[in-house]
């Protein structure tokens, strides 16, 4: 097609001055091709950002017209100024309400389209009845675009799509005789939804309406294919016939050319995959799904990105989906770099003995590449290749020696950083490249590698004959090293000492020296303090933590945690699938508490990546051996002679304490806790005094707070054999499921697993079921179950009901438990004085409810102290008349719902109880937790 | 709310045109997207997806211009990015490119165009042939006709294909000569390693048609061997079902040009390699040399045409002196490629290039190995061996003309040296 000469950049022509002046002049003209031009050349300065909006009274007047051009450009200008002139806009209306009657159905739409566009609160007053007509128009047309105003009008007042009952009309959309009108409803519905879950109540999605969807599918546009697949994913299905139904009939969507269809597809197959048993059909299934997945990587570079992150999360859910596509994910030199960088987190997920030569050879000539970032990830790729795929080990190795060859700075640094991982995951096998390692120590620059290479020299000291010197030389410029360095040359100097105490002996008080009185860092100086008390109280106990032969580390270690997987699955092809993140940590208005939650989860999810603290590690292995031997060498009396003789074993009152921020305790107060902590017996226990310090870094339960005793909630009789009782507490700031599981049967049981159901408070398992297996016949087996609130949210009734699932070897078995409302008060539920009173004024009365609660005859104090025990705070306290006590309480849930209090205790009298919140639901739970901890 | 607004951006980070759905956003939301392009080393290497405070930016980069979305809600970031590439796929039909000046030479027909095709970030009518039905595209015809008889260029009835169950075919077509052209196109993608071993290799193939047919046919393909085919995609006009059970593609097709298929032959199976590269490249004692041999490979006889080699030199790079046997280089110093276009390759004439490259005193770049690039043209070829099997027409009684053009190409065909 041809472009004219008569090109509209001549609209842009008007900058002269008194512009608006002319323009004014000619939107009035009496001239139906002035009047089109002029509005033109208005529309033309409004999308480049030119400010028009005094012309809108002028523009409104050319609105009526039976020109459907100049009709549509009127209505262009006002959408865009409409907010900007809420009174002039009213002037509109007239005319809107006029096109909604009029016999073209495209006017028809364009005029209620148009009005909802209009985000002026005063105009949808006009808007309803208009709106009501288009929503059940003859014209399918009329419809659909009716559907998207409903949306338009809840974001703009919520309230009233609720009092005109749009909801439901919508709802009845859904089973339309035309498939767009279906798609645009349900397209409709899920935004309506994501700012307002309470109006899932009135548009209910059962069978009937899935099964209308699904021929609504085959039909409506690529777009309207997408808003369906997603609605599907929020429907469960009844059973496994259903599923594999579902399953069936969306599988041609796989085929689409629309990238957005195929992935969301995936979404709702790799959903209803885990609900199916028939191991057969969903072989078939995952055989279907691999081709369209390789297919997005042909297609833009924005899409294979997306594409990439989504595979990422298919690739760990179910690994064999891809499993022989591992050449599709290899890099070409012109692919961008965010495509390239992805395409290697996946080729590792997927390298395997069967395949590893290949990859290993791509690698290698990735890291000759020129970009710096893409040529880092690959060269750690190569150790990660050596610690996941154990029979390539040796052959990374010397690919990893071949690259330090080359001296690229950069390249030599990031190996070092790996071969360390190499050497954790295969000790005493690769020793001898250590002296090729040493000869680059002079280029390294970069803290993660000096730290590698330092550990390295402290954990091989007895092979390197210059080992003190090595380190001498790094501790020269202590101070001027990152914080990750020092701890590392900290403890690599110790080990050296523990190793060849004779030589070292200067070295070592140097260091301790360093990171105890010359550095600010609390990090460093506590680990200086643990080491040097370590050290002068039993070197055997210090030998035994230190030189401790370190846990193997995993094969992957930046995998996603199960659970959150699971929750990313089910948003595949959203954001929070490129993000790797659930909706709730970053997109707004969600509920906060789970936001918290799920930023840890992400952050102990990226800290988990390589970096080995081996220290954390050491105390937890001292807590499983137990009291050290007592069978003390020569060199380890030697130890001690020097310390005792030199070194005072510093006491509280002569070790200063030079900072403010970090802690207000004693070091030695902290030590002793620690010990105290670790039961290290001997030396360690004598100088421990455990008091009740705030830093209970160790013991595992605060003993007062309530925890009912376990009930049987699956009798035998229902499980085939399997016994389960339960109770919920709430320990260490997290929620816990107390279990045990008695087996009744003749047989061994295992493979124990669980799973919970939607539920009010997002309740989920936060860790696989861990049960000594198998189970003996009538032995029954206790664990305790961690449980997190980030799991999917439903509200249920009653409000804490939870339906589990636990599965053995046998069978699945479901059962329903009440959760204990305390277990769900929050430690952070302490309500500021000052702000508690206001927070009461704000609650309207209606919100508040009386109880009178039975009778207790525990005292002021401890009805004060069990309350608290349980993270019902006493905000304040008042003498009523008549010898009345006053408690002012506040609780939190985890979801952040607030519960305040007023406990009324009289001598001789039954307490009575005023709850008030803003969330009534919960009202009567608080009261039935209250009563439980009183009466405990 | 899907798409809030959309900011049209060019190479040199000039906002030229915004378009909002909802209320307006600030151009300075933008702001993060012009670091991350500050930051890229090439204008590719932009991130798709950036967030802000508040918002998300979703981009594509495509013929110069960045077009970047904005939304504040959980998204599907391929809907926006499949719906940004549709714009720019419709505007270069209407216009016939897609550049900056073209959409500011047609500002008012964009404006009309994105309006109709998002309605408060939902897609409305994205078909290419319900949009030319609303909005006439402005070619010169269509501006003498409105200029003669003041008819504009706006629909004022609705398009009957608009909710028809065939939405991307309009009713009423009539053609004197019903023909229907069906090109059979694969793209060879390959990785090669310097000793000539195939790393990967996979086959993109697409069935383009051109369908002048009158009234409402209903059509038929088969495939000699459709086994071939296990990832495919299709025009949504394709009956899904019906290929699923019998392999066989029915279809109702749109009117004009359009894509019917497009499938994948994946690394798994043997892919015909149809050239051969031999490549020397390296750079010692301050200048870098060059041999590079081309010939056929596995081409069933076929000649191979339109044949380019392009050699990415590293930066330091400043000129090059090559003989070649057939054909021509050139050597541009600002990209530092280095372009040998071979055309024809004559069955009795290896084509070689021999030559140096100048380095300025001092530089090293021992290290570099650039990956060649090589395009070619083979007609009459389908590399993977795909046939068509029959065409048939139901629904109409005319006989017409159908004819079926098979090519194999060079997709992403690479050489690494």
């Amino acid at each position: 097609m041809m472009t004219g000469k008569m090109s509209d950049s001549k609209y842009f022509n008007t900058q002269k001055k008194g512009e608006i002046y002319e323009l004014k002049a000619e939107l009035n003209s009496d001239k139906k091709e002035k009047k089109k031009e002029a509005v033109k050349k208005v529309i033309a300065s409004m999308t480049v950002g030119k400010d028009v909006s005094a012309l809108f009274t002028d523009v409104t007047m050319c609105m009526q017209t039976d020109n459907l051009e100049l009709k549509k450009l009127v209505y262009l200008y006002l959408i865009n100024y409409a907010k900007t002139q809420p009174d002039l806009a009213i002037l509109a209306v007239n005319t809107f309400v006029k096109d909604c009657e009029d016999p073209n159905p495209l006017i028809r739409a364009l005029a209620v389209r148009t009005m909802g566009c209009i985000r002026v609160e005063k105009i949808t007053e006009y808007l309803c009845e208009p709106l009501r007509k288009c929503l059940k128009d003859e014209d399918p047309y009329v419809r659909k675009t009716a559907a998207v105003c409903v949306a338009k009008l809840h974001d703009i007042s919520a309230a009233r799509v609720e009092d005109q009952g749009f909801l439901e009309t919508l709802g009845e959309l859904l089973c339309d005789s035309n498939p767009m009108v279906v798609a645009n409803a349900v397209a409709a519905i899920s935004e309506i939804l994501d700012t307002n879950p309470n109006a899932a109540k009135q548009v209910n999605i059962d069978t009937p309406t899935v099964n209308k969807l699904l021929t609504a599918l085959n039909e409506c546009t690529e777009w309207g294919q997408i808003f369906i697949l997603d609605s599907l994913n929020n429907y469960s299905p009844r059973d496994e016939k259903e599923c594999i139904s579902i399953c069936e009939r969306i599988t041609p969507r796989l085929a689409h050319a629309n990238a957005a269809v195929v992935l969301s597809a995936v979404k709702v197959l790799m959903k209803l995959m885990d609900q199916i048993a028939n191991s057969e059909f969903v072989q078939m299934l995952q055989k279907k799904l691999a081709p369209p997945l390789v297919t997005l990587l042909s297609a833009e570079a924005e899409i294979q990105y997306v594409a990439l992150r989504n595979i990422n999360l298919v690739v760990q859910k179910r690994p064999d989906i891809l499993k022989h596509e591992i050449k599709a994910f290899f890099v070409k030199y012109n692919d961008p770099i965010y495509v390239k960088l992805e395409k290697l987190d996946i080729m590792i997920r997927l390298a395997a003995q069967s395949n590893i030569a290949q990859v290993l050879a791509e690698l290698k000539e990735y890291a000759t590449e020129v970009d710096v970032d893409f040529v880092r990830k690959a060269v750690r790729a190569i150790g990660r290749c050596a610690i996941k795929v154990e029979p390539s080990a040796e052959k990374c190795v010397t690919t990893l020696l071949e690259l330090i060859q080359t001296k690229v700075n950069y390249v030599v640094q990031e190996a070092i950083v790996v071969i360390k991982d190499i050497f954790r995951k295969y000790p005493n096998k690769y020793e001898t490249i250590i002296s090729t390692l040493c000869e680059n120590l002079d280029s390294l620059d970069e803290p993660e590698a000096r730290a590698a290479m330092i550990w390295i020299v402290g954990e091989y000291a007895e092979r390197i004959d210059n080992a003190d010197e090595i380190l001498q030389s790094f501790l020269d410029g202590f101070h001027d090293e990152n914080t990750q360095v020092q701890l590392q040359l900290l403890t690599a100097i110790v080990k050296l000492f523990l190793k060849k105490p004779q030589e070292t002996q200067e070295l070592v008080q140097k260091v301790l020296s360093l990171a105890t009185q010359d550095s600010d860092n609390p990090d460093l100086r506590d680990r200086g303090y643990i080491y040097w008390r370590l050290l002068s109280t039993d070197p055997a106990a210090a030998k035994e933590v230190v030189l401790a032969e370190k846990p193997l580390i995993s094969e992957e270690t930046d995998l996603i945690e199960p659970t959150l997987l699971d929750e990313l699955i089910c948003h595949i092809s959203s954001l929070a699938s490129v993000y790797h993140k659930p909706p709730a940590a970053f997109v707004e208005g969600r509920v906060p508490v789970r936001k918290i939650q799920v930023n840890r989860n992400a952050e102990g999810a990226a800290e988990a990546d390589h970096h080995i603290e081996e220290d954390d590690r050491t105390y937890s292995e001292v807590e499983e051996t137990g009291a050290p031997q007592q069978e003390v060498g020569g060199g380890d009396l030697l130890i001690g002679d020097l310390l005792s003789l030199d070194y005072p074993a510093p006491t509280p009152a002569a070790q200063p304490v030079n900072n403010n921020t970090y802690q207000q305790q004693p070091v030695a107060d902290l030590l002793g806790d620690i010990f105290g902590g670790m039961d290290l017996g001997g030396g360690a226990a004598a100088v421990a005094a455990p008091t009740s310090s705030p830093m209970d870094l160790f013991s595992l339960s605060a003993p007062t707070n309530y925890v009912a005793p376990q009930q049987v909630v699956l009798p035998a009789a229902r499980a085939k054999g399997l016994e389960v009782s339960a109770t919920f507490a709430r320990r260490n700031k997290g929620i816990f499921m107390d279990l045990t599981l008695a087996n009744k049967t003749m047989m061994g049981m295992s493979g124990f697993a669980v799973q919970f159901n939607k539920n009010s408070f997002g309740l989920a398992p936060g860790a696989p079921l861990s049960v000594n297996c198998p189970v003996l016949p009538n032995v029954s087996a206790s664990t305790s179950l961690p449980i997190v609130t980030t799991g999917p949210v439903m509200k249920m009734e009653p409000l804490l009901k939870v339906q589990i699932a636990i599965k053995n070897d046998i069978d699945v078995f479901y059962f329903e438990c009440v959760v204990p409302a305390y277990v769900l008060f929050v430690e952070e539920g302490s309500m500021e004085r000052n702000l508690f009173p206001q927070m009461w004024r704000e609650i309207p009365d209606e919100k508040e409810k009386q109880f009178s609660l039975p009778f207790t005859n525990k005292t002021q104090e401890q009805v004060e102290q069990s309350l608290t025990a349980n993270n019902v705070f006493v905000v304040a306290t008042r003498q009523g008349g008549d010898g009345e006590h006053l408690i002012y309480t506040s609780v939190k849930f985890t979801n952040g719902i607030w519960v305040l209090g007023e406990l009324r205790l009289a001598a001789g009298a039954a307490p009575t109880l005023a709850l008030k919140t803003q969330t009534v639901a919960a009202i009567s739970e608080v009261h039935s937790a209250i009563c439980t901890i009183l009466a405990n | 709310m899907l798409i809030n607004s959309i900011f049209f951006i060019n190479h040199s980070g000039d906002i030229f045109l915004e378009k909002h759905w909802r209320s307006i956003v600030s151009r300075s939301v933008c702001d993060q997207f012009f670091d991350a392009q500050t930051k890229a080393p090439t204008p590719e290497d932009v991130p798709p997806i950036i967030t802000t405070n508040k918002n998300y930016l979703i981009s594509i980069y495509r013929e110069k211009i960045y077009l970047v979305a904005v939304t504040q809600m959980e998204v599907q970031p391929l809907f926006v990015i499949e719906f940004m590439h549709r714009v720019m796929d419709t505007f270069t039909e209407y216009f016939d490119e897609c550049t900056e000046s073209a959409i500011k030479d047609n500002i008012i027909v964009v404006y009309q165009l994105l309006e109709e095709m998002l309605d408060n970030g939902f897609p409305l009518a994205t078909e290419l042939n319900i949009l030319t039905e609303l909005i006439k595209p402005p070619t010169i015809i269509n501006k003498a006709v409105s200029m003669v008889t003041g008819k504009e260029g706006v629909s004022s009835v609705l398009p009957g294909s608009q909710l028809s169950n065939v939405p991307w075919r309009r009713q009423g077509v009539k053609y004197a000569n019903n023909e229907a052209y069906f090109d059979c196109i694969e793209d060879v993608d390959a990785i090669i390693d310097a000793s000539g071993t195939v790393v990967s290799a996979e086959i993109h193939g697409n069935i383009n048609c051109n369908v002048h047919l009158s009234g409402m046919p209903d059509l038929s393909m088969s495939f000699i061997n459709p086994r071939l085919l296990d990832d495919v995609s299709f025009h949504p006009c394709v009956r899904l079902k019906r290929w699923e059970n019998e392999k066989i593609l029915s279809f109702v097709p749109p009117d004009g040009c359009f894509v019917l298929m497009s499938y994948h032959i994946s690394t798994q199976n043997q892919v015909a390699i149809p050239v051969y590269v031999r490549a020397m490249i390296n750079f010692k004692d301050g200048m870098g040399k060059v041999d590079i041999t081309v010939g056929p490979k596995q081409t069933l006889g076929k000649t191979v045409d339109n044949v380019v080699i392009t050699v990415p030199m590293p930066k330091e790079v400043t000129g090059c002196s090559m003989t070649t046997s057939v054909g021509t280089y050139t050597f541009d110093p600002v990209s530092k490629q280095l372009r040998w276009d071979i055309g024809k390759i004559q069955p009795l004439k290896v084509p070689t290039m021999r030559g140096s490259c100048t380095l300025p005193a001092g530089a090293q770049c021992k290290d570099a190995h650039p990956t060649i690039h090589v395009d070619f043209k083979i007609m009459q070829l389908a590399v993977s061996g795909l046939k068509v099997n029959r065409l048939d027409m139901f629904n109409e009684n005319y006989k017409p003309f159908k004819g079926v053009k098979y090519i194999t190409k060079a997709g992403n065909f690479q050489v690494r040296t």
